[in-house]
């Protein structure tokens, strides 16, 4: 080891730390602040329109996991098969979002919350009552630039830098 | 006032004296420590451009009682081969010496516990007496990780012992006396002017002896041992952790009153600019903390005896030579022959040193 | 009288003081001095190469995000250029502008996050790694706002990539552009010339030259030996011909420069991606691929520089849905090889921090 720089270089370190100290900090002071999510935010939970779907099960194909679960009855009304079950397991989904880009009806969505946390397994599992969109359940626009323009627009931490120009 | 000037003639005499300036170093260190810990968490916070705590209490203020709170409900695991006597009195032989240390620090003119005609000696014996207590932490854990962090620590501390003594004794050359309370009325010039080689080789002397960053391996999650206080929980690791900062606080007043003038200053109380000069000392503690990697125990060692030893020799030769043949009423000239003199060393050394071994031949 | 001592074993690891992931290394030490090392992972292993056979060819992509978990962008375009080379399929002009944005915005962040934990094993309290952790938080808001996640992005499909991107992306870019240089002087100017990292990581776990291209490592462990190799300019992908860039090299293979080497790619990161936004064409991000991808029977392997090294796929397909194998190259298992020869000789705090500087993945090693 020698002191190569004649303790200069600790003192240049020093300086920098110094300044640091006059800067305001980054902690977000969550739960009171939240910040604001992308609008194409691939959130916690899948939001179903049951008027578009045909029960094609396209999305259940294009699952690499098999997290869809699509039941139909075999009458066809209106050229769209009667869905009896839908069934998502958010629990084993990875939130990929290959479904929402495979659905060729614009029935499915990703969800835009991501404070989706339950006590039980077993509450992860979403029937197709539980999928409807809601005020409550926002949808986001993964996919769906008409449904992105209407979200707020994100917080983004390069707001608090100051460019010199 | 805040802190009235004693002395031992007062009505109620000696004990008097004694008891009132107990209960007084007892709260200051006390009380210090806890704000110690608190402003470093939140300082080391603002370096790192984040907040420190501050969830327990308004302005998380309440943070070091929760610590304490916490600490005192865990279980108390005692090793079963170990050296129950030994284990158990360890965290006491290594916190007591740290609390005597404060018996002679001069709070105001005269407002002191004991005023020793021999101080910084009584000072520098009773902190090495802590290391006793660290040894014996290594000693009683039973675990042989355990017994070499405390010897590696025992040597690190040993070894800056040396220089820090070297560079007290050229204050204590131009002050006159060893005595605490007189170095600090002689300072019409704080000595960090006088002696700035000095300042450097007590300061970072220091920061090794309290087992601060970058001397910290010791206590380091990148060795594969934790150290000397790996097999204690509970109020014991609560008084190892108090220890580290009660020898912070020992060390930044102890660097006020020999270097920054102790209670000294224009306008405001004396007592308000000794605890200013304090935090501040602080604050270069944690503020070099925050920004500086560790060494190696190799480079460590090296360093202590090939760098910081002779820098201590020859400010010691230097100031006795300076003190003999310049006049009194010349600081100026002093303070000038002495920074260049700090500044030709430094760069002198480092030009030739070369610290710490490299790769061994397997 | 000789003092008779005896070699032991310690472990280090599983659960590693510092970080990379859970990586055991069977060390027997002679005092304090390493003298023999065997690295045991597998610990993280999680089959994805045979899952792979068991999905299509856009259903692996959120697979290969999983690999190297902290640059899923260079995953996901090695992969889609294996399988564009499989089935010879072109990609429009625009979408291999957006790879190369992404995948030099991905080189940076992986950059950041490599330094601050190697400069947190060097002790410095958590002080640089905060402050990278800092500018990468912005990198990953660039993503968010482009594919929905902050770390398993899934956004490069066969043909392309799968959405284009929304208007605010491009202000935000030139802004992050501007303002990423100062930031990195300022890395630079904190812990570059420190005497004491200087003393740490200086002269400390040399790679010979000769040793690294012997034993194939690659990225920025192979340029801080001072081989010249990069494959942006050796065997150009994705249209880096057309970009301006230097490549920097070390001199002797130590831990600093390896350090260095990383800081000054992420400056000629920066550089690329001035030019990528000046030159960028208007026009569609996704080819004309059918939604089940049958390629002709054949094999293809296709290798990126990823941040980490030299990242490849091999993909062999007999004409169905899914690949029939796919086997991944992963740089960061071909550079520790060179591991026990980095290691021996020195002590165990040098060990933690030459494991440090070649800077792993489990995710890739274990796959």
């Amino acid at each position: 080891m020698r002191f190569e720089r004649f303790g200069i270089g600790i003192a240049k370190g020093m300086v920098v730390t110094l300044k640091h100290l006059f800067r305001h900090p980054i902690t977000t002071q969550y739960p009171e602040e939240r910040l604001t999510t992308s609008r194409r935010f691939r959130g916690n939970e899948l939001i179903w329109n049951r008027e578009k779907c045909t029960g094609c099960a396209t999305c259940a194909k294009a699952c690499h996991i098999g997290a869809i679960r699509i039941v139909t009855a075999t009458n066809i009304v209106a050229n769209k098969y009667e869905v009896e079950t839908y069934q998502v397991d958010t629990g084993y989904c990875i939130h990929c979002g290959l479904c929402v880009e495979a659905c060729p009806y614009d029935a499915l969505y990703m969800g835009y919350a991501y404070e989706r946390a339950k006590y039980r397994r077993h509450d992860l599992v979403q029937n197709k009552e539980m999928m409807m969109e809601t005020p409550d359940r926002k949808v986001s626009g993964y996919f769906h630039p008409e449904r992105a323009a209407k979200l707020p627009r994100q917080t983004l931490l390069l707001d608090r830098d100051k460019v010199k120009e | 006032m805040l802190v009235p000037a004693i002395s031992p003639d007062w009505p109620g005499g000696f004990w008097l004296h004694w008891g009132v300036f107990v209960v007084i170093i007892l709260a200051f260190v006390m009380a210090m420590v806890m704000g110690f810990i608190y402003l470093e968490r939140r300082g080391v916070g603002r370096f790192q451009v984040r907040l420190g705590p501050n969830r327990t209490g308004p302005f998380g203020i309440l943070q070091p009682v929760a610590d304490a709170i916490k600490v005192l409900l865990k279980e108390d695991i005692i090793p079963a081969a170990g050296d129950k006597l030994v284990y158990w009195l360890a965290p006491v032989v290594a916190f007591v010496p740290v609390l005597m240390v404060f018996a002679v620090v001069p709070f105001q003119e005269g407002a002191l516990l004991a005023d020793l005609n021999i101080g910084i000696l009584y000072v520098v014996a009773v902190s090495s007496i802590s290391l006793v207590g660290i040894f014996m932490a290594g000693w009683g854990s039973n675990n042989k990780f355990s017994l070499l962090g405390a010897m590696r620590s025992v040597a690190q501390e040993v070894s800056y012992e040396i220089p820090l003594v070297l560079a007290i004794i050229g204050v204590v050359l131009i002050s006159g006396s060893m005595s605490l309370n007189d170095m600090v009325k002689a300072q019409n010039i704080p000595f960090i002017l006088l002696q700035p080689l000095g300042f450097l080789v007590y300061f970072i002397g220091a920061c090794a002896e309290i087992n601060r960053t970058p001397f910290d391996l010791l206590e380091a999650d990148s060795e594969i041992v934790a150290g000397y206080h790996t097999e204690y929980s509970g109020m014991k690791f609560a008084m190892f952790y108090l220890v580290e900062y009660a020898e912070a606080l020992a060390i930044a007043t102890i660097t006020t009153t020999l270097f920054l003038g102790g209670w000294r200053g224009p306008v405001l109380p004396p007592i308000l600019w000794f605890l200013l000069k304090v935090v501040c000392v602080f604050f270069v503690i944690f503020w070099i903390r925050s920004t500086i990697p560790r060494v190696r125990i190799d480079q460590l060692m090296a360093f202590a005896w090939k760098f910081l030893l002779p820098l201590a020799l020859i400010n010691l030769l230097v100031t006795a030579a300076e003190v003999v043949v310049l006049p009194e009423g010349l600081p100026w000239t002093i303070i000038f022959i002495n920074l260049a003199i700090m500044v030709i060393l430094v760069v002198l050394w480092s030009r030739f040193l070369r610290l710490g071994g490299g790769r061994v031949e397997v | 009288m000789v003092i008779k001592t005896e070699p032991f074993v310690v472990n280090i690891g599983p659960v590693h003081p510092s970080t990379h992931g859970v990586f055991r290394m069977r060390a027997t030490l002679d005092g304090e001095v390493i003298v023999d090392l065997e690295p045991v992972f597998g610990y993280l292993h999680r089959g994805i190469e045979k899952l792979a056979e068991e999905r299509t060819y856009t259903g692996v992509i959120p697979l290969t995000d999983r690999l190297d978990y902290l640059a899923s962008m260079s995953n996901n375009l090695a992969y889609c250029l294996a399988v564009e080379k499989l089935a010879q399929i072109p990609v429009p002009e625009r979408a291999q502008y957006l790879r190369v944005i992404m995948a030099e915005l991905q080189r940076i962040a992986s950059h950041l996050i490599a330094v601050g934990s190697f400069l947190n094993d060097c002790g410095a309290f958590m002080t640089p790694i905060l402050y990278m952790i800092r500018e990468r938080e912005k990198i990953l808001d660039l993503f968010e706002m482009v594919s929905g996640q902050r770390l398993t992005y899934n956004y490069m499909r066969v043909g392309g990539v799968s959405q284009d991107i929304p208007d605010e992306f491009l202000p935000a870019l030139k802004k992050f552009i501007k303002v990423m240089p100062t930031f990195i002087d300022e890395y630079d100017q904190l812990l570059s010339e420190n005497e004491i990292l200087l003393a740490r990581t200086k002269g400390v776990g040399i790679l010979p030259e000769e040793l690294a291209i012997n034993v194939s490592a690659a990225g920025p462990v192979l340029r801080g030996s001072g081989v010249r190799w990069d494959i942006r300019k050796a065997d150009p992908y994705s249209l880096y011909d057309r970009f301006r860039f230097d490549i920097p090299i070390g001199s002797i293979g130590d831990c600093y420069d390896r350090y260095r080497v990383r800081i000054q790619e992420m400056r000629q990161s920066v550089r690329i991606l001035r030019q990528a936004l000046e030159q960028l064409p208007t026009g569609e991000v996704r080819g004309e691929v059918p939604h089940l991808l049958h390629p002709p029977v054949g094999e293809a392997y296709a290798h990126i520089e990823a941040p980490k090294g030299e990242l490849g796929f091999y993909l062999v397909s007999d004409n169905s849905i899914a690949p029939y194998r796919c086997h991944i190259r992963a740089p960061s298992l071909i550079n520790l090889t060179a591991l026990r020869d980095m290691i021996i000789g020195w002590k165990v705090a040098d060990a933690i921090i030459i494991f440090g500087s070649i800077d792993i993945c489990m995710g890739e090693v274990d796959r």
